[in-house]
């Protein structure tokens, strides 16, 4: 296959110029250029993955190295699907999921519907709130521990500042019913200015002709904004929502630090709990079944949703 | 282009940092956790640094992280460490699996011996299978679980007589778990000096090792078992007897009326902030930080009392702390990493430990007449290191704790089922951990 | 804009507009603000109720950051020679001695080690196969974005594990060349998709005249290719430092000491006796500021990097 692709880059040459090109044939150059980068991705990326699926077979335990390694078939997989604290990883995955996204969407595009309304200094504060989203997770997500102490944390005091609640009275990482919701409050924070962007540039896109054209027409403001900004801004608004899609799927580093996945298992994540078995209980071979079974499921997902973003944009 | 020059450099500067990893011979790392006996330790290993001519380095871990930063050292056959003060229940696993050297033959040639050390130490840090004279560590910090309690604040004449009145005992060092849980009841909510004041700090942290730490101070005291006495492995009606759901519903029930609110996820660190700053009368915690405790400018002195975890009605336990030092097996270092066990042996140098803030496990030091006085917490300590009891030290040790981390927190914590099917559920995880190890 | 537009906003709609941004800006400034406020508090004042907005400033959680102390005993003291400097009285004023340096510094070096020793690989890898992509044929539509997106969909934890058997096997674990391997690897399917971008802007034009000049392929790349190229490769490698710089799974699970980055590092910066707030939000200023620098420096180029080139404005 690869040697079809050099083959048609070596044609790719403009005629005239190939016969009067000295030095290294095109075909060469193309294989030296892309090589390396292919050998690597192979090494690093491919060939793990297989080596995982190899592993998801097998009792294998890394701190083991003395015991035998036995093939097991799909006892692995049958525990892991069986099993309800997983069921329940994925449900807490599902609503960190689905509130993050919800969240961020709204206030993301309706924060680049105001920033298009191109008002002064909009650079500047455009700016100042992309901050967050290029932070280190671990360290933000360490430091807003320090913000949600009940006793202390200036984000109890800044609630209970405007609403009347004494501060010390909850503690977002510590309550069953608020450390959902304090992973969901502080994703957001961060990862808003993501979708904002996004839709900020499906806003610029859009020309200008065509509000006139509504305009000449009698179109409503209201109808101009459902009937010509919504179905414009969707494609990008859609892959905003992709992206953010992955990565909260894979998310790891900034709610291991908020609240490590307690109180007891309620924001516990499927990466947190993959963590758990493959480097805490060292299970490899079940860890490494458990990660083939999330890298189908977000692959599958991610399929599907492409094909829908495709159709979107070719309308 | 000057983007593409700087880079270049500094690859180059890259690549030569890494081929200098070779350190100069008789370079010695000890792994250890970060808390103030470590720098002690620092301190005190200059006179090793003097009298052997080898230079140390120290890599030191957070305790919420230390298990999982170095049990990953160990299992990737890295080479941080050549010496490991490491936790008491990984010993199984690094003897079975060859991470630790094995040491009777060193102690034999150099006349180091196990008698000289408290028998719960070497019991818990050194040996490997438990209770045969194999040993895989020198018993280095002994450590236990206990309380401190804001003496000054008991002795309050009103305070007594409310509670005297309430509960008709005097508010005094509780006697037993029940009266634990009054007293921080009693204290809960009340407003002491125009301060809003708490009942108790315990341990209810979720990632590492905390709440496990914590419970098992109520568990062993109300009847829990490990296992059956006479039959290894079997655990049906000991883990999950009457006895152990009552311990968990007493934990349960001092979590939800006498801590502070927020203190979900509390280890050492968070338990030991409540208490200096003056929010809970009384703190579980390892004895380790009793010498900073004394020191402290605002509960140190005669402000702080000390006193070993009460009995329950099964008998008085306490949780055991501490860790033994090992040779890493895979050391380029093997007989400098021995030389400083050799040096740390010595009576002299674990005087000195004891003096600068360190716990010596060493039976001529803790038995002196002189050592309960030495120190308003040597009794309790003394006290304390004569109950103790330590979790599993098997190979699956991680696992098993894991368990019970997640079924402990989601009772107690989470308020998810009932303390029977808590423990149902850890008896079922705990039989497929021992079924997949094949011990049963 | 002069004339009158009918699609310019009114000025009242500006002035809300510009009122409601702003507001929100200033919240979320809230956190990285008190960050920064917190490294210049004594750890008394961090963890005061209600929170200080005012204080004193002092500089002892950058002196707690760098260094490790020990407790000293009174009658100790009295033997020691009387502290040398501001920081040593720091210390000294709480009964306790500075025993030598914190690893902070040594992570950090990690962090800059790592993070540009990967940088340099992934953009050099990354612009030659951008630049094969680019102008030779190669069919390259939302397939190749998706095989791009799909080795960046495994969670990092989910790769870790063959990683780590495969770096205990050759002995790369905790060390700098393992670290930097993988982040290469990471990061390339960035480096060639938004180099890609780039490259594809530059006309072919210029080349070709390269070429009926007489310079050879290789040299056509070379002299007329990487300069038009140069903002497209700075603003690239900005961006896959950023990533290693911030990275923290991988971190955590492959390396334990010698080469463990900053991101592991910085939660763990723990007191004496409690967690010592004002080191780590000293540790966090320090780490977090060049990024606030560089994502300050990139705002034009913002949107093609963290959406991988798809969208460009």
């Amino acid at each position: 296959m690869a040697d079809k692709t050099i083959d048609r880059i070596a044609r790719a040459t403009p005629p005239g110029v190939a016969k009067r090109v000295r030095g290294l044939s095109d075909r060469t150059i193309a294989w030296l250029f892309v090589g390396p980068s292919i050998f690597l991705l192979l090494a690093i990326n491919i060939f793990p993955l297989i080596w995982t699926i190899r592993l998801s077979f097998t009792n294998f335990r890394v701190n083991r190295v003395n015991a035998p390694i036995k093939s097991i078939g799909l006892r692995n997989y049958e525990r892991i699907l069986s099993d309800p604290d997983i069921w329940q990883t994925m449900q807490a995955t599902a609503h960190f999921l689905f509130w993050t996204i919800l969240l961020q969407v709204l206030i993301g595009f309706t924060l680049a519907y105001l920033i298009n309304k191109k008002f002064k200094g909009n650079d500047l504060w455009t700016t100042i709130i992309v901050l967050p989203m290029m932070l280190s997770p671990a360290v933000v997500g360490n430091f807003w521990t320090f913000l949600y102490q009940p006793q202390i944390g200036l984000f109890n005091y800044v609630v209970g500042f405007f609403s009347g609640i004494d501060p010390s009275s909850f503690s977002m990482i510590g309550s069953i019913n608020l450390a959902p919701w304090a992973i969901v409050i502080v994703d957001t924070w961060m990862w808003t200015p993501f979708v904002m962007l996004i839709c900020l540039a499906g806003l610029r896109s859009i020309p200008d002709s065509i509000y006139e054209a509504a305009e000449i027409d009698r179109a409503s403001k209201w109808r101009q904004f459902w009937t010509l900004t919504v179905p414009m801004v969707l494609p990008f608004l859609m892959l905003a929502v992709l992206f953010r899609g992955i990565e909260n799927f894979k998310m790891f580093d900034l709610v291991v630090q908020l609240t490590g996945g307690g109180p007891g298992s309620l924001t516990t994540l499927t990466s947190i709990d993959l963590k758990r078995e493959a480097f805490e209980k060292w299970r490899t071979g079940y860890a490494s079944a458990y990660a083939v079974i999330l890298f189908v499921t977000v692959f599958g997902m991610a399929s599907i949703y492409v094909k829908a973003l495709n159709k979107v944009k070719d309308r | 282009m000057r983007i593409s020059k700087f880079l270049i450099s500094t690859a180059v500067f890259a690549m030569s940092v890494v081929g200098a990893t070779s350190a100069l011979a008789e370079d010695l790392t000890v792994c250890w956790a970060s808390w103030d006996p470590a720098n002690a330790l620092v301190e005190m290993s200059k006179d090793f640094e003097i009298k052997s001519g080898n230079t140390m380095h120290f890599e030191f871990v957070p305790w919420p992280n230390f298990a999982d930063r170095m049990l990953n050292e160990l299992n990737s056959g890295g080479h941080l460490c050549d010496l490991m003060i490491g936790d008491s229940q990984w010993i199984g696993g690094a003897a079975e699996n060859g991470q630790y050297v094995k040491l009777n033959d060193f102690f034999k040639a150099n006349s180091i011996s196990m008698d000289d050390f408290l028998p719960a130490t070497v019991t818990g840090y050194a040996e490997w299978p438990k209770n045969t004279p194999n040993y895989w560590a020198l018993p280095a910090y002994a450590d236990v679980v206990g309380w401190t309690y804001r003496k000054d604040w008991f002795n309050r004449p009103e305070l007594q007589k409310q509670f005297k009145a309430k509960y008709g005992y005097d508010l005094d060092v509780p006697a037993s778990l029940e009266q634990l849980k009054d007293i921080a009841q009693f204290f809960q909510g009340r407003e002491i000096d125009g301060k809003k004041v708490y009942g108790a700090a315990i341990y209810t942290e979720r990632g590492s090792e905390g709440i496990t730490m914590g419970i098992t101070n109520a568990l062993y005291n109300y009847g829990f078992k490990y296992e059956n006495p006479n039959k290894p492995y079997d655990i049906e009606g000991y883990v999950n007897s009457p006895g152990a759901v009552k311990a968990l519903e007493y934990y349960k029930a001092l979590y939800e009326s006498g801590t502070p609110p927020g203190s979900s996820d509390w280890y050492m660190s968070e338990n030991i902030d409540a208490y200096k700053s003056g929010q809970v009368a009384m703190q579980m915690n390892f004895a380790f930080i009793w010498p900073g405790v004394n020191a402290d400018p605002n509960v140190g002195g005669d402000r702080t009392g000390y006193f070993a975890n009460p009995a329950g009605p099964a008998g008085q336990f306490a949780q055991l702390g501490g860790q033994g030092i090992s040779v890493v097996a895979n050391t380029a270092h093997m007989d400098a990493a021995l030389e400083y066990i050799k040096w740390f042996a010595k009576p002299e140098t674990q005087a000195r430990w004891t003096e600068m803030g360190g716990a010596s496990a060493m039976r001529s030091i803790v038995e002196a007449p002189d050592f309960p006085s030495k120190k308003p917490y040597n009794k309790a300590f003394l006290k304390s290191m004569s109950i103790v009891k330590d979790f599993w030290a098997e190979p699956s040790y991680a696992s098993l704790l894991l368990a019970m981390q997640a079924r402990v927190h989601n009772y107690v914590i989470a308020g998810q089922g009932t303390a029977k099917e808590a423990l149902d559920g850890l008896v079922k995880d705990w039989t497929e951990i021992f079924e997949d190890e094949g011990k049963l | 804009m002069s004339g009158y537009s009918i699609t310019e906003p009114s000025k009242r709609q500006k002035w809300v507009a510009g009122l409601l941004v702003t507001t929100y800006a200033l919240v979320t400034m809230l956190p990285l603000l008190w960050v920064i406020a917190t490294g210049f508090k004594s750890p008394a004042d961090s963890i005061a109720y209600p929170p200080k907005v005012v204080f004193q400033p002092s500089l002892e959680g950058y002196v707690n950051l760098f260094t490790t102390q020990t407790r000293i005993s009174p009658d100790m003291e009295a033997t020691i020679a009387p502290p040398q400097t501001w920081y040593e009285q720091i210390v000294r004023d709480k009964g306790m001695v500075i025993a030598g340096a914190s690893r902070y510094g040594q992570r950090f070096l990690n962090s800059v080690i790592i993070g540009f020793g990967s940088t340099f690989f992934s953009v050099f890898l990354g612009t030659l196969a951008a630049y094969a992509f680019s102008r030779f044929k190669v069919p390259i539509k939302d397939d190749l974005l998706f095989f791009i997106l799909s080795t960046r969909m495994m969670p990092p934890v989910a790769v870790a594990i063959p990683i780590y058997l495969m770096y205990r096997q050759l002995g790369l674990s905790d060390t700098h060349l393992g670290m930097i391997l993988l982040y290469t690897a990471v990061n390339l399917s960035l480096s060639v998709w938004l180099l890609k971008g780039f490259i594809d802007e530059i006309p072919l034009e210029y080349e070709e005249a390269a070429l009926i000049d007489g310079y050879t392929r290789f040299q056509a790349f070379y002299k007329v290719v990487l300069p038009q190229a140069a903002t497209g490769i700075a603003s690239t490698a900005i961006f896959c430092l950023i990533f290693a710089w911030n990275e923290y799974a991988f971190a955590v699970l492959l390396t334990s000491g010698t080469a463990q980055t900053a991101p592991p590092f910085i939660p763990t910066i723990i007191g004496v006796g409690g967690q010592d707030w004002p080191a780590v939000a000293a540790g966090a200023t320090i780490f977090l500021l060049p990024v606030m620098i560089f994502t300050i420096m990139l705002r034009k180029h913002l949107l093609r990097g963290i959406t991988f080139g798809a969208v460009r404005k």
